[in-house]
């Protein structure tokens, strides 16, 4: 999963898209999310390193972070591949 | 070195609900780098907004509507420059840049420039004609048919299929659910805008439109581009952002170089939900947005002065993406004399500190 590099996010969670003008906010574990799929990390990656550092069960968060990435694909901030 | 002075005229000062592009025009006008600009408003109605608004204008005077005639536009004009001695006119509306185009000749033997499409780009951009503009420019366009009689709705039902846009030849575009309402949207625009009425299929998706500068030639000048963010009843931008899209300035480039565009222009365009852009309408001149383009820095109205001058101008090649216009209304307090002045003389001197002066 991979986010479109032109995505630019803020500290406060406000993440804008320059190539249709949308903007969002998202809560902070979900900028952790984007700033971890902007450092490159992999899916997998990702669960390890947020349940480290949550007390969250894996299997959960990896429902969450399924619908996540669908709520990102819908708003065409993933890359086409993805 | 010290900057050129130029005396400009600009039509547009209807800064309301559904403004002109005046008011933005004369904002990019007096920051403009490369010259300083004496401002010459021209007005058709006694209550155009930025007549009154301070520091914008020096003189305003009112000037005949389109359906007087030519003729009569070229004798107000020419009083008008005899008082002001005018380097450039931008005319901003749809309805009075064919008077204008038709004036040019006249105009710049008085030593008055315009930088304006030419009639064929006019005439070939116009919504009447805007899908066969798009088969010869190998552009998305969706169906549109030019109707005279209402009962040519029920012949075209079934290509159109509701809802489907119902759009005046100037102005005015209403979205038609039913038979019902498309007649009726028929009759209010026939009675306000005159024939053809034109029937367009409806696009779903976002809308985003463009501003730019064509050098006549082949090259943009400028361009922007914009995502609506709040849009009026009545169709209107009232706030929007500007975007980084590559796909949409691909298509600006197309479409002044196909057409060799000359002047200002705005493109609507809409991107259907499964991503194509689709040109709704070509606007042959600045839109009212314009200060956005300026604001994030590309000074269109200045470009286009300069282009109007004879100057060679370099295209802009970036701009600031992100930056948001947020239109807003404000009241101004307005002394009866102004209105008065303005009501009976058909002119509004203004001073530097834009108080009126008699």
């Amino acid at each position: 999963m991979k986010i479109k590099h032109q995505i630019a996010i803020s500290d406060t969670g406000f993440l804008f898209n320059p190539a249709t003008g949308e903007s969002f906010t998202v809560n902070p574990v979900g900028a952790e999310i984007i700033n971890l799929l902007r450092e490159g990390h992999t899916w997998q990656e990702i669960i390890d390193k947020i349940t480290e550092m949550y007390s969250v069960e894996r299997n959960s968060f990896e429902k969450d972070l399924h619908e996540f990435a669908g709520i990102m694909k819908m708003h065409q901030l993933l890359d086409k591949d993805e | 070195m010290s900057k050129p002075r130029y005396t400009i005229a600009v039509t547009g000062l209807n800064a309301i609900d559904s403004p002109g592009p005046g008011v933005a025009v004369i904002r990019g006008l007096l920051e403009a780098a490369s010259f300083d600009a004496r401002i010459i408003g021209l007005a058709y109605e006694s209550l155009e907004p930025g007549i009154y608004m301070p520091n914008l204008t020096n003189h305003t005077y009112q000037i005949p509507y389109p359906t007087a005639g030519t003729d009569e536009l070229m004798e107000r004009l020419t009083y008008i420059h005899s008082r002001e001695n005018i380097d450039v006119i931008i005319p901003n509306f749809d309805a009075e840049l064919y008077s204008f185009m038709k004036l040019e000749p006249k105009l710049k033997q008085m030593g008055i420039r315009m930088f304006l499409p030419t009639f064929e780009q006019f005439e070939e951009r116009h919504k009447v004609n805007l899908t066969k503009f798009g088969e010869k420019y190998g552009i998305d366009v969706p169906l549109g048919i030019a109707i005279t009689d209402p009962a040519e709705i029920y012949k075209h039902e079934k290509e159109l299929d509701f809802p489907l846009m119902v759009k005046g030849k100037w102005y005015d575009a209403y979205i038609a659910y039913n038979m019902e309402q498309a007649r009726n949207y028929f009759n209010k625009i026939a009675a306000k805008w005159g024939y053809p009425v034109i029937l367009q299929k409806f696009v779903h998706g976002t809308e985003y439109n463009v501003t730019g500068l064509g050098d006549g030639k082949g090259n943009t000048i400028a361009a922007v581009p914009m995502r609506k963010q709040y849009i009026t009843d009545k169709g209107k931008a009232w706030a929007g952002i500007s975007i980084a899209d590559e796909n949409l300035m691909d298509l600006t480039r197309r479409f002044v170089e196909s057409t060799g565009w000359r002047g200002g222009f705005e493109l609507e365009m809409m991107k259907s939900n499964d991503g194509r852009y689709y040109l709704m309408e070509i606007n042959p001149r600045i839109p009212a947005w314009v200060y956005l383009a300026v604001g994030v820095g590309q000074n269109i109205p200045e470009a286009l002065t300069r282009l109007a001058l004879g100057e060679k101008v370099e295209p802009y090649t970036n701009y600031e993406v992100g930056k948001l216009f947020i239109r807003y209304a404000w009241d101004m307090i307005v002394d009866r004399s102004e209105f008065e002045n303005y009501s009976v003389n058909g002119e509004l001197k203004k001073d530097e500190h834009g108080k009126e002066t008699l």
